[in-house]
């Protein structure tokens, strides 16, 4: 009996979430032009500020977080083991 | 048991503002039960904690666990209302000591390891903070639990004590090491009380200390990098809290009401998201046994209901307009700026797209989304989704309507968080930050998820000392037998010589013939007649 598939096996859904994704990506960009935000650090004047900050502060993180590992990871039972 | 939290928080809410009860004892002026705006809002607080810990706690038939829950509420609630520092030691203690028992609760090794290391370290808190009460009662004469501040060694000995409940940098890893061995429940009360009490410590007595301002900020962005490679999942949420932490003390740092209020509330709502999630994990490993995002996986197939609270629970943390982390995250960040420190603005930010990818992303995508890791089960028990529910709508409530926080606040300000740039700033900034996530993973840069130990501060005393110490050993190991040795010659010698002379061949006790006793007898009486007259 095959098991009923749910909302995410299909890869269909999966693309509609991404779509989204993207459409509220330009749309909070856009928003940028056209509504004055009220600021109080010269940065976030800038067009977008807080889009492109959040977008590399999250690549920047995990690219580090992914040189990180190679110097701190360790096998499950590093610390179990009594060398 | 559910009626000890409603009980308790109505007697807090009859507690009037400025009570002190004061006693002598032994001509010390102690001060157990002191109220007000501050310690009120901490108490209910805790109250609501115990609440959902104990609804969610409902199902175990683990007595133990129940009274040392209750016990550690208990005292943590002590820990608030103590207006000295005498009082505030005992209950700073007795957090310890209660706590440690929901991690031995989970009885495998590296849970009894890991509450042993937890308890030591949170005993040594203890001892730095009574050192410290100690040295000021006798500068001062008083042990009064007020402002303190950083002056002078005293102040420097409690301000680290409280510093290691806090999980400063460096002083963190027993958090990260010990939350995530303990039970599915227990976590759930650890996250709520031991943290937050030493928070309310700080603001009691070292608010506006400008370090602190430093270290909040350091504790908001260290914890994400590991938060972002670690796997097993109660461990993610356990570097978040450092991270959410971070921002409190950065509150507390900088003083000024807005940044004090900001705190505040933010521990307030962090105990309520932070315990959903913690509830939602819990929930997940009761049900199928597993933590680590590498084992899990398509949950929501099976468990669609905790998905979504969980998922509420990652809005909140992440400071989703609409819930409760938007409305008290964005006090401190205001008031970052306005008091002119643009470096740690930009380390706050940095760490609020962070908490968001580890938290908001992460934990519910790995868990419940990815790849279908085949678990299939049902939803947890009814009393485990009755309070994540209750969690999830004080999370949503206090997000839309965040003024019945706000009144309870002690200090006076006038804020709005629904201002149209605040709410499109940060919408931008999850969007993005969200973006990212997508890219990364569909690019295939993302880390995948897998079994591993990632190393922290408590590999110098978990790896380093024991070798050194085992080394020294090694190395005085030849001269330890060679003393070994000596003495054990040395004490044979002295018994050979004892049986010779004493032993019943030897010449002091040997049985001598009577003529030559009488002989011997005759030369002294000879020797000493002659010795008399000469």
């Amino acid at each position: 009996m095959t098991e009923r598939q749910h909302i995410f096996d299909h890869k269909k859904n999966i693309n509609r979430v991404l779509r989204a994704l993207i459409a509220l990506c330009v749309v909070s960009f856009a928003v940028d032009f056209v509504y004055h935000r009220h600021v109080v650090h010269p940065f976030e004047a800038l067009w977008g500020f807080y889009a492109i900050y959040g977008f590399f502060a999250c690549v920047i993180l995990v690219l580090l977080a992914k040189k990180m590992r190679k110097w701190l990871m360790r096998s499950e039972d590093y610390y179990d083991r009594d060398d | 048991m559910l009626l000890v939290p409603i009980v308790g928080a109505f007697a807090v809410l009859q507690l009037p503002d400025g009570l002190s009860v004061q006693l002598t004892l032994m001509s010390i002026t102690l001060e157990p039960l002191r109220v007000d705006q501050l310690s009120r809002l901490f108490g209910i607080l805790f109250h609501i904690g115990a609440f959902i810990g104990i609804v969610f706690s409902l199902h175990s038939k683990d007595r133990g666990q129940h009274v040392a829950a209750l016990l550690y509420a208990g005292s943590a609630l002590g820990a608030v209302f103590a207006g000295d520092l005498l009082t505030l030691f005992l209950f700073w203690e007795m957090l310890a000591l209660t706590s440690v028992f929901l991690i031995f609760a989970r009885r495998t090794e590296r849970a009894y390891g890991a509450g042993i290391r937890y308890l030591v370290i949170q005993v040594i808190s203890g001892v730095l903070l009574l050192a410290g009460a100690l040295m000021i009662y006798h500068q001062s004469g008083s042990l009064s639990f007020g402002h303190i501040g950083l002056n002078g060694a005293a102040s420097v000995l409690i301000f680290i004590a409280f510093g290691i409940k806090c999980a400063f940098p460096l002083l963190h890893n027993w958090l990260t090491d010990a939350y995530p061995e303990a039970t599915p429940t227990g976590t759930v009360f650890l996250s709520a009380f031991t943290t937050k009490v030493a928070v309310y410590a700080l603001a009691r007595s070292f608010a506006g200390t400008e370090i602190l301002v430093y270290i909040g900020a350091t504790m908001t962005c260290f914890p994400i990098f590991y938060a972002v490679i670690e796997n097993d999942l109660r461990r993610v949420l356990a570097y978040s809290m450092i991270n959410q932490i971070g921002f409190m003390v950065v509150g507390i740092g900088l003083g000024t009401a807005l940044a004090m209020n900001g705190a505040i509330a933010h521990a307030f709502n962090d105990v309520i998201f932070k315990g959903l999630l913690m509830m939602s994990m819990g929930a997940v490993l009761h049900m199928t046994g597993r933590m680590n995002g590498s084992d899990l996986g398509g949950l929501y197939k099976s468990m669609p209901i905790t998905t979504t609270l969980c998922i509420v629970g990652a809005a909140s943390i992440s400071a989703f307009p609409l819930f409760s982390g938007f409305v008290s995250k964005s006090m401190v960040m205001v008031a970052v700026l306005e008091e002119g420190h643009p470096v740690v603005w930009l380390m706050l930010l940095f760490a609020s797209a962070g908490v968001f990818h580890h938290a908001g992303i992460k934990i519910p995508f790995f868990a419940f989304f990815a790849h279908d890791s085949g678990i299939r089960t049902t939803e947890p028990p009814l009393n485990m989704l009755v309070a994540m529910g209750i969690a999830a709508i004080l999370c949503v409530s206090i997000g839309v309507y965040p003024w019945v926080l706000y009144d309870l606040l002690p200090f006076e300000m006038e804020y709005s968080p629904f201002d149209g740039s605040h709410i499109i700033a940060q919408i931008q900034l999850l969007v993005f930050s969200a973006a990212a996530f997508a890219w990364l993973k569909v690019a295939n840069i993302y880390p995948p998820e897998l079994h591993s130990t990632n190393l922290d501060i408590e590999w110098l005393y978990r790896r380093l000392a024991p070798k050194w110490i085992r080394s020294i050993v090694e190395t005085m190991k030849p001269a330890h037998e060679s003393v070994s040795r000596v003495r054990q010659k040395a004490g044979k010698g002295m018994m050979r010589w004892i049986l010779n002379h004493y032993g019943p061949e030897g010449t002091l006790a040997r049985a001598w013939p009577t003529g030559s006793m009488v002989l011997w007898v005759a030369v002294l009486l000879g020797a000493s007649l002659i010795l008399y007259y000469a």
